[in-house]
């Protein structure tokens, strides 16, 4: 009983450390230029593919695609920044929605086009599949190497953002942008290499994901609400927030799928209900 | 006489800042009441917990000696609290009638009314004439309130809180932005409140301060510092001190 | 003491060009008597729309679920004509009441929050709807859908032809009188508050509207009138099948009603005409080619044509109407 509880919780943590990866590029972009950007899991998808295109094509091993996604998902990140999205930071919630909706279906589009509706496998290496005993209890390999990068990618960029400078000028960024330029930050500099990092780390969950989400064409429809939960739950203005509602989110969905199967699809609809009408204004939220 | 608008011991703080602290108030009915104090001092904040926009973390509200603690801000407005904004809050894109109008609808119920054209509101038409004719703003009824001077616009704000009818008016700093050549009209405007209602303005014009109030209390980092008639805050050493810095 | 006001009509009345075009589409059994069926899911299409109008485009309310009510709707009719009871309105009525119901008791979530919040449990309503008709494949029917639906006559007089004649008839007395209703609506101070309550919530708080009940109220009305929508769907196409419930059915309506115009009461109806009738004649395409045009054709529209083929002939207009004010200027 125990051993399977904590198999369910370990699987819950890692399937939740994937969905804030994801995520918190999304609640950056909220947080910081209040664009709702619902094309984020295009993102993950390309980077997705763009790693199963790497192992399989060009035989690049998958230590070296992970990155590899992490840097294009980055650098597309950048170029829709700077060609289309930043003429929309002032313009209405309506008009990002319906630019990132348009965006959105144009991805799912072009991926059926290149890689055909199925699902892609990245191929895990060796020693990274199977299982790995740990007291008693089974733990997957690959499970534990994603819990373990998202620790380090988090502890990443918490101390980015807390320590260092440019960290400093995000957070002023975010409070005040008007005064933050007026003190010499450059504040569309700063949402421009934001804004490529969360779409990065987006790729990198998105090739990190695919054996465990699922890679597939309508990836980025398919997980959106995932996605919203944790930033709406989680807030946009800290990473904590995203973070525990990330994972918070990943273990009630394992947990729910395990236990009570019949309805533990709908396990985060009830979850989600819960928290809107206990915290309206999300986990953790600055007054 | 029992106060129109009364506070006791109300507060907030946010985290470890304390915005506002023990402030006591009471006002009697058609009062001309002022806080004043520094950049910082809380005046706003105090606005907010005054309308509902924020709960206190202490401390009450009474609106006629009924505790309106914990009520929605459109609750206060329907018992007869309104303000205006610091910065104009208004709907640009509207007339002015039009902007009366929404005002003027609900202020008599209509606004819940889903068959009736509001072509045919006549009575919220001319109740939203007479404040406008009051603050001098009837020829600027089919303006759109984007293109109308900033001075306008305040008073704009001034009149959608009057189409409230309210008991209590709270005005956030009105000179706030006003160009010196507009600043007669809402002189005008001030001195032209009715009667019967009990004004509190947050100010830092020190011209519209001397000019309208009865009682002054001066507010520093969210708590009073003093409370009196004009004459006496101007003479106050201690008031001199938190605005000039001392000697 | 005028009341005249700018870009915006306050009248009861029908000036003449509504008249007309409520008139062309009665013509439509003259005009395009082999067309009937593909009509009548275009005027379905308008009405789902307008629904949508009423919380996005007056309200402010940004949804991605909006065709849970459509579905719920559709299946409240279905379900009972497959069951033995084809009385059309009384399915009408049914469909509306269970939608409206349902999105009186969702509203409260969604009313509360921000444009995310209202996203994201706008989108979760929608897919959980469509998973809870998934599960429930021996109700629904599945993606296979309901079968068996076998509708009465219309007044016990009027059968349901295979020329879609009587369907044609009822779907546009049905959105016409819809369409009144909503039309009266928009032009009463509760209309006219919702723009308020889109354009600036914290101003209309501070006038005394008790916000978040007002916008319940719409939700629940546009759910009510999707729903009837989706009935008249089921009833005349004579099957339902969980599509009704998916995601791209509500990202769909969305684009009907920008293509259309939001927030000018015909912009749904017209944004349904094109999209209905593009979809119809491109369908041939391949369907990832539609998917992605579409996509691409959001982007342009929001880059380019604000306000959708009616704002588009309003600046047309407002165009000429300069023009022709302009020589006059000169001296």
């Amino acid at each position: 009983m125990i051993a399977s509880l904590l198999g369910v919780l370990f699987d819950g943590l890692a399937y939740g450390m994937l969905l804030f990866l994801i995520s918190v590029g999304l609640s950056v972009t909220l947080g910081l230029m209040n664009f709702v950007n619902l094309a984020h899991g295009a993102f993950g998808m390309l980077g997705g593919y763009l790693g199963a295109l790497a192992m399989a094509r060009w035989n690049v091993p998958f230590l070296a695609a992970l990155p590899l996604a992490f840097v294009m998902a980055a650098l597309a990140g950048l170029l829709f920044e700077r060609l289309l999205f930043r003429r929309f930071y002032r313009r209405s919630h309506l008009d990002q929605v319906l630019l990132t909706i348009g965006l959105t279906f144009m991805a799912i589009a072009a991926a059926t086009f290149l890689f055909g509706p199925q699902q892609q496998a990245l191929g895990l290496p060796e020693y990274l599949s199977g299982q790995f005993s740990v007291l008693g209890v089974d733990l997957n390999r690959y499970r534990m190497f994603l819990l373990a990068v998202g620790v380090v990618l988090t502890v990443a960029l918490t101390l980015v953002v807390e320590r260092t400078r440019f960290g400093a000028a995000v957070r002023a960024a975010v409070d005040n942008p008007r005064v933050a330029e007026a003190l010499g930050i450059r504040v569309g500099l700063v949402f421009q290499i934001a804004f490529a990092t969360g779409c990065g780390v987006a790729g990198l969950g998105g090739a990190l994901g695919a054996e465990v989400l699922g890679l597939d064409p309508v990836f980025p429809l398919k997980y959106m609400v995932y996605f919203l939960l944790v930033v709406a739950v989680g807030g946009a203005s800290t990473l904590k927030g995203p973070l525990y509602a990330a994972l918070l989110l990943g273990v009630a969905d394992v947990a729910g799928k395990y236990y009570i199967p019949q309805v533990g699809a709908f396990i985060i609809y009830a979850m989600m209900v819960v928290l809107l009408i206990l915290r309206p204004q999300g986990l953790i939220s600055r007054s | 006489m029992m106060p129109a608008l009364r506070t006791s011991g109300l507060g907030k703080h946010f985290g470890g800042v304390r915005a506002v602290t023990g402030v006591s108030l009471a006002l009697a009915r058609g009062a001309r009441h002022a806080v004043i104090g520094p950049n910082g001092a809380g005046k706003t904040t105090l606005i907010n917990l005054l309308t509902g926009m924020l709960a206190p973390s202490e401390g009450d509200v009474y609106l006629d000696e009924d505790r309106v603690t914990g009520l929605r801000p459109d609750q206060r407005v329907k018992r007869g609290l309104a303000r205006t904004f610091q910065i104009n809050n208004l709907f640009p894109d509207l007339t002015v009638m039009q902007s009366m109008l929404l005002a003027a609808c609900e202020q008599r119920g209509v606004a819940i009314d889903p068959w009736r054209p509001v072509s045919s509101c006549r009575d919220e038409m001319t109740a939203a004439h007479a404040i406008l004719r009051l603050l001098h703003l009837d020829g600027a009824e089919d303006a759109v309130v984007r293109q109308l001077p900033y001075g306008d616009q305040r008073l704009v704000e001034i009149a959608l809180a009057l189409a409230c009818k309210p008991r209590v008016l709270l005005l956030d700093e009105p000179a706030a932005g006003v160009p010196k050549a507009e600043s007669q009209a809402l002189f005008r405007a001030i001195a032209g409140l009715p009667e019967g209602v009990t004004v509190l303005f947050v100010e830092h014009d020190m011209d519209i301060v001397f000019r309208f109030a009865q009682r002054i209390t001066v507010l520093v980092s969210g708590a009073i510092l003093t409370e009196g008639a004009p004459e006496d805050i101007a003479r106050d050493p201690t008031v001199k001190q938190v605005y000039l810095g001392s000697r | 003491m005028s009341i005249a006001a700018p870009a915006r009509t306050w009248a009861g009345r029908f000036p003449w060009e509504e008249s007309a075009f409520w008139l062309l589409l009665a013509a439509g059994f003259w005009l395009w008597p082999k067309h009937l069926a593909l009509a009548s899911q275009v005027l379905i299409a308008g009405l789902f729309a307008l629904s949508y109008d009423l919380i996005l485009g007056y309200a402010g309310i940004l949804s991605l679920g909006h065709a849970a009510y459509y579905g719920l709707g559709a299946y409240a009719a279905g379900l009972l004509a497959t069951h033995r009871w084809g009385e059309p309105l009384s399915g009408l009525l049914a469909g509306a009441c269970c939608a409206g119901l349902a999105g009186f008791l969702t509203s409260f979530l969604v009313v509360r929050g921000q444009d995310l919040t209202r996203l994201m449990v706008t989108s979760a309503i929608g897919l959980l709807l469509f998973e809870l008709a998934n599960r429930m494949a021996n109700i629904t029917g599945g993606v296979d859908g309901l079968s068996g639906m076998e509708m009465a006559p219309l007044l016990g007089a009027f059968r349901f032809d295979i020329y879609g004649r009587t369907a044609y008839g009822y779907c546009l007395i049905v959105t016409f009188v819809v369409f009144l209703g909503v039309r009266r609506m928009v032009h009463s101070p509760f209309g006219w508050s919702l723009r308020g309550m889109r354009d600036n919530p914290s101003r209309m708080l501070a006038l005394g509207y008790p916000v978040q009940r007002r916008l319940i109220a719409v939700y629940t009305v546009s759910a009510a009138i999707a729903g009837v929508a989706g009935a008249l769907l089921a009833q005349t196409t004579q099957f339902v099948s969980i599509d009704v419930f998916s995601f791209s059915r509500s990202a769909d309506v969305m684009v009907m009603l920008i293509v259309g115009g939001a927030g000018v009461l015909y912009g749904g109806l017209v944004g349904a005409a094109v999209f209905t009738l593009a979809y119809h004649y491109l369908s041939a395409l391949n369907p990832v080619y539609w998917q992605f045009w579409l996509g691409a054709f959001l982007i342009a529209i929001v880059l380019f044509g604000r306000g959708g083929v009616l704002g588009a002939f309003e600046r047309i207009s407002r165009y000429l109407r300069e023009r022709r004010r302009a020589p006059a200027a000169q001296p």
